[in-house]
């Protein structure tokens, strides 16, 4: 298989004249009707249908991707395009964002959509007391003005060229102003289904809502239905006894059963889901740039792959910007496991021998401390002596990301550089988790705010790429392997050639996208 | 007064002494484990200014004495609170926009559920156990008494989960005669959710069977020896006759209390046989709620958990006294 990204292809002109050539069979033959029946983790008792609690794969595949619509849209080859909103355009410092929304919109009871609905639907994430997963997003908007009925104005306290991406965020969900307390009881959202019964942490099931905007080319199915199914081996069950047409996220160490069976395939793309181990760079001996990139030379990467992914998954190269991103930097040189270098570099430091602690746990990913002893075996070659420390699951994220200096962790990756850099690299947000900042790289963080605001695509690849070769050098972060998104899907059910690699199971919208074979 | 009546008031007095007991433990056991409400719910998202909101919304910043008191009060007046997921939910919507529910309204579908199945199991089970028992007094170290105690005992030594595989491998995957995933919701026809309801029953069956059959077999043995019996067998009363009309009326009250016992079992301890057929019962709500640390759901749970045990004792109890007409009668 071939390495090129789809981003990449698609953003040079000969492959899009290959492509277009390869004359791609569209939704030509998709078919009208039937039920789908997913298989889903993720599900909660807990679970509402309030975007701001969001963070699992059951609601944002029932929310986002079925029952309600956000302004913008990523596609499943990654550009973005309009959902809610038609069009937009941005002032020349990309500080001012027009969108022009779709006319004819109307939410499941019957409302018209429109602007005030979309001010009223952002202003949740900023309320007083909200605890909005995607506050950071929504805080940037210094001025929400209503300039027609179908046109927000945004203004925004600093230049952000992807701020339509950000739009698309699984959070940011449109309800109907002055209903909104109804319509998160209810769900009632502009999604191409209506919801029809909903039992937290059991089940969901919506029919198609007639007449809906998207018209014919989406939303294939008359009725869905998704079945809260935590355990790993119930989904399987469920799945080989044809009582669903899908499950998400397999279970590696099963996989073969599946293929073995000549009703089911499995469907599997790489993203930006990363499973990496963060140094806090402000904690000796990682305050040392000499130690950082000896301990980056003494992992095996493609071992962890093979080992801890079962070959699903591609070696990573110490920065958070995956094949799923538009400016992801393939051609960077790869680091590879080379205990001599590593020697190097500890000698650089003054060191011949290190001993550090190494904190680790399955809730930070499956295999967690598998990897972690891997870790520790390859290290010791390089006369790096790694001390695993298992801790609790409970509290993982509280007690141990964040706080102590070296940690096994995990990111699902964002959709686009900028959002994954200021989420975790921006010199003091929240979420910096190698506290990497002004002092470590003076020229990173100059480089986060100008590409920002930076509206040409050519120059916004140097910039971003220049961020990539600094953390791959000279950051905090051991990044050895993306993993990839696996699902499996019963032959009654069809899907597009492309599917979404920034999320499980199509980007979570396979309501949207399939259909029954 | 009447001596079964007082038994059972004096009974019920220690079971409220007991449920008691159980929410203190309870709820010092939870509030041990690490992290709370706040930081399951927003896991690696946590921020300390959105944990520090959310306990205060929820309470969660109080002393744990102070808490336990405010639920107490509560219970005490029937009233077991909201659940901190709703709770939380709530102050997120802003105002009470009367979608809220209770902790009473949370659990009442799910303990619906898992007395349904409870109840198809028990339907299942009791009498299968005790005829299969009363056929082991019978043919007592014959080849059927041996095969019998052999395939229970098997079958009570295997972990449930390998036994709910097994039946998913034979009934569901290699004859799909029943399906294995027994997603069971409200407005499910009654044949419908039987069925989807067969698969965990039979599990939960070779389950229970053996502790059940054993004891039939055991008690009945037991009494084979008295005076009693070999006259009943000397007038010439066939041996099935004699083991069920003589016999078991004079067992039945250990078995009783077996039955009583593999009862409470059904509700309290079927978590397991839950997730795996994906059975929306009240275990998997309880393993839900102490993931994310809500205790007042947890708090329920135990309460309807220890009261299913206080009772069904008492029930086993009252049921062996008025089977035996020595007790019923003091002189």
């Amino acid at each position: 298989m071939t390495r090129i990204s789809r981003r990449g292809l698609l953003t040079t002109g000969a492959a899009a004249g290959v492509l277009a050539a390869s004359g791609l069979p569209l939704r030509a033959q998709a078919k009208k009707g039937g039920r789908l029946r997913a298989g889903l983790s993720g599900a909660n008792t807990s679970d509402s249908w309030d975007g701001r609690t969001h963070s699992d794969l059951f609601m944002i595949a029932s929310a986002n991707g079925a029952v309600f619509d956000a302004l913008t849209e990523v596609a499943a080859d990654g550009s973005i395009k309009g959902e809610l909103a038609e069009s937009w355009e941005a002032s020349p410092d990309a500080k001012v964002w027009t969108f022009n929304l779709r006319s004819g919109v109307t939410f499941h009871n019957g409302k018209a959509f429109g602007a005030d609905d979309v001010i009223a639907s952002l202003q949740l994430h900023v309320a007083e007391g909200a605890k909005s997963a995607a506050k950071p997003i929504v805080e940037t908007i210094t001025e929400m003005k209503k300039t027609g009925d179908l046109q927000v104005q945004f203004t925004l306290a600093a230049g952000n060229a992807d701020f339509p991406y950000l739009m698309s965020d699984y959070h940011l969900l449109m309800y109907p102003a002055g209903q909104i307390e109804e319509a998160i009881a209810r769900g009632i959202g502009t999604g191409l289904y209506q919801v029809q019964s909903f039992e937290p942490g059991v089940r969901m099931v919506a029919t198609r809502y007639p007449d809906h905007y998207k018209g014919d080319e989406y939303g294939h199915f008359d009725e869905i239905e998704y079945i809260a199914i935590n355990d790993n081996t119930a989904r399987m069950n469920a799945l080989l006894t044809g009582q669903v047409d899908t499950i998400n996220r397999i279970d590696f160490k099963t996989e073969s059963l599946l293929r073995a069976n000549p009703m089911i395939r499995i469907q599997e793309v790489t993203g930006n889901q990363q499973y990496t181990f963060p140094m806090l760079t402000n904690v000796a001996p990682f305050d040392d740039v000499n130690i950082r990139r000896a301990l980056k030379f003494a992992i095996n990467r493609q071992e962890m792959v093979d080992k801890i992914l079962l070959g699903h998954g591609r070696v990573g190269n110490d920065t958070p910007i995956g094949p799923a991103n538009q400016y992801f930097f393939e051609e960077m040189e790869q680091t590879s496991y080379d205990p001599d270098k590593a020697k190097f570099y500890l000698k650089e430091a003054g060191l011949s021998s290190l001993d550090i602690d190494l904190s680790a746990s399955n809730a930070a990913f499956e295999g967690a401390v598998d990897a972690a002893q891997l870790y520790q075996a390859s290290a010791k070659a390089a006369g790096i002596n790694i001390n695993v420390v298992q801790e609790p699951a409970d509290g993982y994220w509280s007690n141990v990301w964040l706080k102590k200096p070296f940690c096994a962790c995990y990111w699902s990756g964002r959709a686009t550089e900028d959002w994954m850099f200021s989420s975790a690299y921006e010199e003091g947000v929240p979420w910096n988790d190698t506290q990497w900042g002004r002092e470590d790289s003076e020229r990173f963080q100059d480089l986060l705010i100008e590409a920002r605001a930076e509206l040409d695509s050519s120059k916004r690849r140097e910039m971003y790429h220049e961020m990539q070769q600094i953390l791959n050098e000279d950051g905090g972060l051991v990044l050895p392997m993306f993993a990839n998104y696996v699902q499996a899907v019963s032959n009654k059910v069809a899907n597009p050639d492309v599917v979404g690699n920034l999320w499980q199971m199509d980007n979570a919208r396979m309501a949207e996208r399939w259909w029954m074979a | 007064m009447n001596p079964v009546l007082k038994i059972i008031l004096q009974r019920l007095a220690l079971g409220l002494l007991t449920l008691f007991i159980v929410s203190i433990v309870i709820f010092t056991a939870v509030n041990m484990l690490p992290g709370d409400f706040a930081e399951a719910i927003l896991g690696q998202g946590a921020t300390p200014e959105a944990v520090d909101a959310i306990r205060r919304d929820l309470g969660l910043d109080q002393h744990p004495v102070a808490r336990y008191l405010d639920w107490l009060a509560g219970a005490v007046q029937g009233d077991l609170g909201n659940s901190f997921a709703q709770a939380n939910f709530a102050s997120f919507v802003g105002a009470d926009s009367g979608v809220r529910v209770t902790v009473a309204q949370q659990i009442a579908p799910r303990f619906a559920n898992t007395m349904f199945l409870a109840g198809v199991t028990a339907a299942i089970a009791v009498p299968f156990a005790i005829t299969l028992g009363i056929l082991a007094a019978l043919y007592r170290n014959s080849v059927f008494d041996k095969a019998a105690n052999i395939t229970t005992l098997t079958s009570i030594s295997s972990p449930e989960f390998f036994l709910a595989y097994v039946l998913i491998l034979f009934l569901a995957v290699l004859n799909p005669v029943l399906p294995s995933l027994s997603n069971i919701y409200a407005d499910m026809g009654f044949g419908e959710r039987l069925q989807k309801t067969l698969l965990p029953a039979l599990t939960l069956t070779l389950v229970v069977t053996a502790h059940m059959m054993r004891m039939t077999r055991a008690a009945i043995i037991n009494l084979l020896a008295s005076p009693y019996i070999e006259m009943a067998r000397l007038k010439g009363i066939k041996p099935m006759r004699v083991i069920v009309r003589h016999a078991l009326p004079n067992a039945l009250a250990p078995i009783i209390n077996v039955i009583a016992l593999n009862l409470a079992y059904l509700i309290t301890g079927v978590v397991v046989v839950e997730v795996v057929f994906v059975y929306p019962g009240i275990g998997q709500l309880f393993v839900d709620s102490v993931k994310i640390r809500d205790i007042p759901v947890v708090q329920a749970c135990c309460l309807i958990f220890a009261a299913a045990y206080i009772l069904l004792n008492l029930t086993a109890d009252i049921l062996s006294i008025l089977s035996n007409p020595r007790l019923r009668h003091k002189k």
